[in-house]
């Protein structure tokens, strides 16, 4: 038995020590329910991200209706023009030209929350920073050599990674505005997550919709609990 | 007496079909031991989780398509796009998961109380049986959605095959039917998840059921209750499956669509066990995921595949846990069934083999490091020494005289009234104060500190004593 | 077994109790289960109002788009085919289409909102193949009866060039129109009722 302790705990110290690798995610505040983050983030995906990544696995109407916008308006303020209200949201970008450009083919975002989580893309989009040893000048610290140039730096501006010792002398990256972008930190910090948001929406537009009717059917089965318990007891009162 | 129309009707069709007959032979003149326990209700949830797959599969075929072009697109289609869709597709996947959970306790019952010993080998065996088809029918399920995790996945595990020597790298080509996994691969797997295998889960539990009807049901006592009958020839100690067992399986259905909907309505993923992240990315036949793990119902076998640093041999290690299972009814050489009259070693044994179990299950999600490696070679040695060595600690334990008649258990909802009691002091009063509905109704809780001793120190030596 | 003290009347009361519940909830388990059936988000996006432009039309023209995978027929009607509708009433089983599927704007004689635009849904209302379209008067394999319309190869029903059927054919009724309506002059719209109908 003593051995069998000593290597549940050999266990769990080898798994805290595997977990503690890597950078530390920052929390995104996410909040699906809030149609007005939904509707930035729907805005700010069309404008900063459909150019090269679809999430071919929505429709403007299914956004209008899930954020509580007048299909009409959907498509007047959120859609490229010319757009259908049934239409998915494809990017205008060719496969052939973005091979070309970035060597890969910039993927579908339209699960990219459920892959990747709301915390990784949140840190993830907050990360770059200017590296000159990389092709692109860009680097970021969540993911190396990512392919994808930062394409919210005019309202970010340039962070660049400093080398920091903590107290404990373990060392890590930080990274330091040094010029500023069009937007304040704060007001990033909320653009980013609105956008987060959003593509957690995105990953599966029915969660709202899944939440509300789990309330009923839970109180439906504790109901037949009731019933069936009742039902039995009678009929088991005579079996001793 | 004139017979209405439907009574006719009804006799016209009993005259030509048995179904009184088959009605009473499993039912109402099936007379199961009255002290079935909580581990009891798994067996009939594990077929209603059967028929829930099977009517929601049906349903998911009619959207799917099995084609590496499009079967990501078609889940995701049915996610979306179709009415209903995600409640369909989640009670499929999360239904996945729950027959894994209820089989492996269904089993593990078996492990308590000796449902595989004499009488019943062969109940334990058709048993067996079912979880090959169902271990077969899931793997090939969970390459459609044609995911990350699907594709390379399925990739390793027909890969396993290709350790056999001589015909494995044929083989294994063969069941591709590619030099990857490819198209042709999630064709054939579709034909065998929606059509073969089921099939051969529907007539396994047939025969399950039917073998263990003849054999009659164990139950926690492990005692025969056939060899006491009364003057009608019904055996004491048992009762009618209906409408006593009907009426009890329904709240144990109840709870379990409890678990099963809050799953399915508020963390269908369940953390990424249900459903993995990496499943979420389409299939991609260049790029392997940094970390690949199989759903965890299969962990505790890949953990033992991992542990053994050979190919061959960690196949045959992982395919040996199954086997070892079949031959339970032959390893065990106890006189007793349950776990009841058993002595410590027994008890102790089966203790370990689940914790080696549930350690194995979670190491095989886990990347495998060199101590995690080590960790799961000394359970994989548990987890074998559990059975191999059975033979000999069964033989020599000293077990516990078996009583001719049901022992009668209090059951918690029976005890739980006194044990209230006992730890707390409930005193009425009554206020003078407020609405008269009320008066005699208040009263004050304090705990019991000597009571709590007390239960605690009960259940202390509970525990110890059952483990001597 | 032992019968005593049972409560008959509890017990009948708890199992109605319990069927009932039980077969409201197999109802509202069935819901999805038949909703899946209909026709998903993609069917009505496929479904969705088709434009079509006239401007290229020449008349005695027809041409066919699919509005909800059905074929619609959009006809161009000379005057001369306009005067033959006239004479054609004793022929019809429902020259009024009294008993025809039509929005309200196009139940008129010559079933369209603009008499020489005839816009129907291609398709027999006997059993769903698509007619021909026969302009010619008198052809040889039709007989000195046909006045130009549309044949039906499948069971022989005949429709008149404003999709009105004949008498002793098997097609029950008139040719459907679909709800449409004029973006512009020479522009429309099928799959939307006109907006004074729609409101």
């Amino acid at each position: 038995m003593k051995n069998l302790t000593a290597l549940l705990l050999l266990l769990t110290l080898s798994l805290g020590v595997a977990a503690s690798e890597g950078v530390k995610l920052q929390k995104a505040s996410i909040d699906i329910a809030n149609s007005a983050s939904l509707q930035r983030g729907a805005k700010h995906f069309v404008t900063y991200c459909l150019g090269c990544h679809s999430i071919k696995h929505i429709r403007y109407l299914r956004i209008a209706l899930d954020i509580d916008v007048d299909p009409k308006k959907v498509l007047k303020d959120i859609a490229p023009e010319g757009a259908n209200i049934y239409d998915q949201l494809h990017s205008a970008m060719n496969a052939h030209d973005a091979e070309k450009w970035f060597g890969t083919q910039p993927p579908d975002l339209s699960l990219i929350a459920r892959s990747r989580g709301a915390d990784w893309l949140y840190s993830y989009l907050k990360s770059y920073y200017i590296d000159p040893k990389s092709p692109r000048g860009v680097n970021n610290l969540i993911f190396e050599d990512t392919a994808m140039p930062n394409p919210l730096w005019q309202l970010q501006g340039d962070q660049y990674a400093e080398p920091r010792k903590n107290i404990w002398g373990h060392e890590y990256t930080n990274l330091v505005t040094k010029e500023v972008g069009t937007l304040s930190d704060g007001e990033f910090e909320i653009f980013v997550n609105d956008l987060v948001n959003f593509l957690v929406y995105v990953g599966e537009p029915v969660q709202l919709e899944r939440q509300r009717i789990g309330k009923y059917v839970i109180f439906f089965i504790l109901m037949l609990i009731v019933l069936a318990y009742l039902l039995k007891k009678e009929y088991w009162k005579n079996i001793h | 007496m004139k017979r209405s129309r439907i009574t006719e009707c009804n006799d016209w069709f009993l005259e030509r079909f048995p179904l009184t007959k088959l009605w009473n032979e499993h039912m109402t003149h099936y007379y199961a031991p009255k002290n079935f326990n909580f581990w009891y209700f798994f067996g009939s949830l594990a077929l209603l989780v059967l028929v829930n797959q099977i009517l929601t599969g049906i349903f998911l075929t009619m959207n799917y398509k099995p084609d590496a072009k499009l079967a990501f697109d078609s889940v995701e289609y049915i996610m979306r796009d179709v009415n209903w869709g995600w409640l369909i597709r989640y009670m499929h996947s999360t239904g996945s998961s729950a027959f894994f959970i209820v089989v492996y306790l269904h089993m593990f019952r078996g492990l308590l109380y000796g449902s595989f010993k004499h009488p019943r080998e062969l109940v334990w065996i058709f048993g067996m049986l079912l979880f090959v088809a169902l271990m077969a029918e899931a793997f090939m399920g969970y390459l459609l959605p044609w995911g990350q995790m699907s594709y390379w996945g399925a990739q390793v595990i027909i890969s396993l095959f290709s350790a056999i020597p001589v015909i494995g790298d044929d083989l294994s080509l063969w069941l591709r039917g590619d030099y990857v996994v490819s198209d042709a691969t999630l064709n054939r797997f579709f034909a065998f998840h929606v059509i073969a295998v089921p099939l051969a889960l529907v007539m396994l539990v047939f025969l399950h059921i039917v073998a263990l009807h003849e054999v009659g049901s164990n139950n926690p006592d492990g005692i025969e209750i056939k060899e006491s009958k009364d003057p009608w020839g019904h055996p004491v100690d048992g009762i009618p499956f209906h409408p006593y067992y009907t009426v009890k399986d329904l709240v144990g259905v109840g709870v379990f669509l409890l678990f099963f909907a809050t799953i399915i309505f508020y963390m269908p993923e369940m953390g990424g066990y249900f459903l993995e992240h990496a499943n979420f990315i389409p299939a991609d036949p260049m790029k392997t995921p940094e970390h690949i793990a199989p759903v965890w119902y299969f962990t505790p076998f890949y953990a033992i595949l991992r542990a053994i640093p050979d190919k061959f041999a960690g196949v045959i290690g992982m395919g040996g846990a199954i086997v070892v299972l079949f031959l339970l009814p032959w390893l065990d050489r106890s006189p007793v069934k349950s776990i009841r009259y058993r002595g410590g070693i027994y008890k102790k044994a089966l203790c370990l083999f689940v914790i080696s179990f549930l350690a194995l299950g979670y190491l095989g999600t886990q990347p495998a490091t060199p101590t995690a490696t080590i960790v799961a070679r000394f359970f994989t040695a548990i987890y074998f020494g559990f059975f191999l060595l059975m033979p000999l600690y069964t033989r020599w334990e000293k077990t516990k005289p078996v009583p001719k008649r049901l022992t009668s258990v209090h059951s918690i909802e029976e005890q739980l009234p006194a044990l209230i009691e006992e730890i707390v002091h409930i005193k009425h009063g009554s206020s003078e104060i407020g609405h008269a509905a009320f008066k005699g109704a208040s009263f004050t809780i304090t705990p019991n500190p000597k009571g709590i001793k007390n239960v605690l120190g009960r259940l202390v030596k509970n525990i110890k004593g059952s483990l001597d | 077994m032992n019968t005593k003290g049972v409560d008959q009347s509890k017990r009948q009361f708890l199992t109605s109790a319990l069927t009932v519940v039980g077969a409201v909830g197999t109802g509202y388990l069935a819901v999805p289960f038949l909703a899946q059936m209909q026709p998903s988000a993609k069917a009505m996006a496929a479904g969705a109002p088709v434009e079509v432009d006239l401007s290229k039309m020449e008349p005695g023209q027809l041409i066919r788009v699919a509005w909800r995978g059905k074929p619609v027929w959009i006809l161009n009607r000379t005057p001369e085919v306009l005067e033959t509708l006239k004479t054609l009433d004793n022929e019809l089983r429902d020259p009024l289409s009294e008993e025809s599927i039509q929005p309200e704007s196009s139940k008129n004689p010559v079933r369209s909102i603009k008499p020489e635009v005839f816009v129907a849904v291609g398709l027999c209302t006997h059993l769903g193949c698509s007619p021909t379209f026969r302009p010619e008067i008198a052809p040889n394999d039709l007989g000195d009866k046909w006045k130009g319309g549309f044949f039906c190869p499948c069971h022989g029903s005949w429709f008149d060039l404003a999709g009105r059927v004949y008498q002793g054919v098997p097609a029950p009724t008139n040719l459907e129109i679909p709800p449409y309506r004029y973006i512009t002059d020479t522009q429309l719209i099928i799959g939307e009722a006109p907006e004074e109908e729609s409101v």
